[in-house]
């Protein structure tokens, strides 16, 4: 959250705005400048891209839109575009990114910075139009960086930020910006819009093709067919895929360094990997995702007023699972509760839990963990919630964990 | 905090009321969040939405359960829908009706009513039966929680055609000036 701790004030006053979340990814993506938008409209995606595509028809945005068939068309577009040296953006989101895998497996190989906000909805079926983040967590291993927000204005913030992140010359990954679909999405609340001036600063000069370029006066291969277990296959394909996960663990960095420097310009801070809420002295902690943590945050402020010992550690950047920042807030809880908005059909859990099984094994704690499952579809996460969250996770203190998830709206 | 649920039909602007309020919260220095509740949205059917104000930057993205204050924009609703649910004991309706307010349907939990013949005033200045602004107009009247030259401004940074601006002004103060409110007396607690 904006806990200002400016080294220098923001260079201009900004300009005080009420939006939805939608509207807000729109503002973003026209303070970054993009050159080129690819758009097909999906719920809850609709609202944004009408927004972006007002935004350049009112003259406020210089970018070519490409109105697509359908979303495979979309990423094509956008994977063409960003090869002739375009800054790309579009926005997606469940059967949409359904649609769009194929391309969407095949931008982090050829390394396009695109940045597309998906704006997470359930899978179908049982049919369903509403939030959840399995479309998301279904595409997490795929080589896209994936950042998750919490509020209106991080939605804002973050989506300028992402074009800076994956346009990095260290990482040159597509990048994810989530926002929840309905409540974030459609949520309404003040906003803080940067200057222009100002973006372009913190952006710098554009810089998104340097490594590769569909150029006739330098022409190249660009993807070439590779791999089998003849010649120099195995190897070349090899160097491609250490190349990505290279770009993945520098992007933690990246991401890290990018924040501060919003900070820095803007005034608005957030904890890039992962934030520790109230975690000081905390014996226990409950785990977060996107924007049900506000509701989570007000929990454990009355639960701390009840006297209890418990903290909230919130997820930012999913996808590269930031294992080393975790292993630093989990080092001295003793039970921990995860709440995730999605569900692991293979292992019975939620996705997020299952991850930070992972970070655990690394950071050699075997402590009692549970797996939540709440918000599916549409379906609310109060802090009526979150306080059964906090009490069943202050319950595996001094009693086993279950290897069952609970599902927080079984009985709603 | 205080919380308020808008009930109404698609088509009305229960929504679009919700946002408008925000902003005119936010004009006052306060922070608010809108949500709308999500369904199929048809035109007729009951619809609903919900504002949060503060002094305080709110955190919580999610649902109302338990409002201080009902805006119901229809006068037909009450048959199909129970708006009082979880409303706080104390609590606050504004309600579209040409009823007489011993007409009205109230839960217990309803100490203050705001009454406005909105759909009357709405039929003469739009000839649509949309009652969203005259409502908000009732809102401010009956709670005080924002005032009416806030949600003029509101009205006027929105995107409304000039005519449009116009109306839903005069909808506004029509809605201010023509609700009547009622103390309902609270029965002893036994």
């Amino acid at each position: 959250m904006s806990t200002a701790t400016l080294d220098k004030p923001a260079a201009r006053k900004q300009k005080v705005m009420l939006v939805e979340g939608n509207e807000a990814a729109a503002l973003g993506v026209a303070l970054a400048r993009p050159d080129m938008v690819a758009v097909y409209p999906i719920t809850p995606q609709s609202s944004l891209v009408e927004h972006v595509a007002k935004l350049i028809a009112d003259g406020k945005m210089d970018a070519d839109i490409v109105d697509a068939e359908g979303e495979h068309s979309v990423l094509s577009v956008l994977q063409g575009g960003a090869l002739a040296g375009a800054r790309t953006y579009t926005a997606t989101c469940g059967p949409g990114l359904a649609f769009m895998f194929e391309p969407y497996f095949r931008t982090s190989g050829m390394r396009l910075p695109i940045v597309m906000s998906i704006v997470t909805r359930d899978g179908i079926t049982p049919q369903s139009v509403w939030g959840g983040h399995q479309d998301a967590m279904t595409v997490r291993e795929v080589g896209w960086v994936q950042v998750y927000c919490e509020t209106v204005q991080e939605v804002l913030d973050t989506t300028i930020m992402a074009f800076k992140i994956a346009e990095h010359h260290d990482v040159m990954l597509p990048v994810n910006v989530c926002l929840d679909g309905n409540y974030l999405s459609y949520g309404t609340s003040r906003v803080e819009l940067p200057n222009q001036e100002d973006v372009d600063a913190f952006m710098g000069a554009k810089d998104v093709n340097w490594h590769v370029a569909l150029d006739p006066l330098r022409p190249m291969a660009v993807d070439p067919l590779t791999g089998g277990s003849g010649g120099k296959g195995p190897s070349t394909f090899v160097r491609y895929r250490k190349g990505q996960c290279k770009g993945m663990q520098n992007s933690l960095r990246v991401i890290t360094e990018v924040h501060e420097e919003w900070a820095r310009c803007f005034g608005r801070s957030y904890a890039p990997l992962v934030e520790d809420y109230r975690m000081e002295d905390a014996d226990y902690a409950i785990m977060t995702l996107g924007s049900m943590s506000g509701a989570g945050k007000d929990a454990i402020d009355e639960a701390r007023d009840a006297g209890k010992k418990v903290g909230l550690i919130k997820i930012k950047t999913f996808s590269p699972f930031p294992v080393e920042a975790l292993i630093k807030s989990l080092q001295k809880v003793r039970a921990l509760g995860v709440v995730d908005r999605s569900v692991g059909f293979r292992w019975n859990c939620g996705p997020m839990y299952q991850e930070t099984l992972g970070a655990l094994y690394r950071l050699g704690r075997h402590i009692p963990a549970q797996s939540f499952i709440g918000g599916l579809a549409g379906a609310d996460i109060t802090v009526g919630h979150f306080h059964r969250v906090i009490n069943e996770t202050e319950a595996l203190l001094s009693g086993p964990a279950s290897t069952e998830p609970v599902w927080l709206n079984e009985k709603d | 905090m205080y919380e308020v649920r808008f009930h109404g039909r698609g088509g009305q602007g229960a929504v679009t009321a919700a946002a408008m309020l925000a902003a005119a919260l936010l004009e006052e220095g306060k922070y608010a969040v809108s949500i709308p509740a999500f369904g199929f949205e048809r035109r007729g059917a009951p619809v609903v939405s919900f504002l949060r104000c503060s002094d305080r930057p709110i955190r919580q993205l999610t649902n109302i359960y338990t409002p201080d204050c009902l805006i119901c924009v229809d006068p037909t609703l009450t048959r199909s829908v129970d708006i009082f649910a979880g409303l706080k004991p104390g609590g606050t309706l504004v309600q579209a009706s040409n009823r007489p307010i011993d007409e009205v349907v109230l839960s217990e939990a309803v100490s203050k009513v705001g009454l406005c013949d909105a759909i009357s005033i709405a039929l003469e200045i739009f000839k649509k039966p949309i009652t969203n602004t005259l409502m908000l107009g009732a809102f401010a009247k009956t709670t005080g929680i924002v005032s009416l030259a806030a949600l003029k401004r509101s009205l006027e940074d929105s995107d409304f055609r000039d005519a449009g601006l116009r109306q839903n002004l005069a909808a506004l103060e029509r809605g201010y000036e023509e609700t009547v409110v009622y103390s309902i007396p609270q029965r002893a607690v036994a």
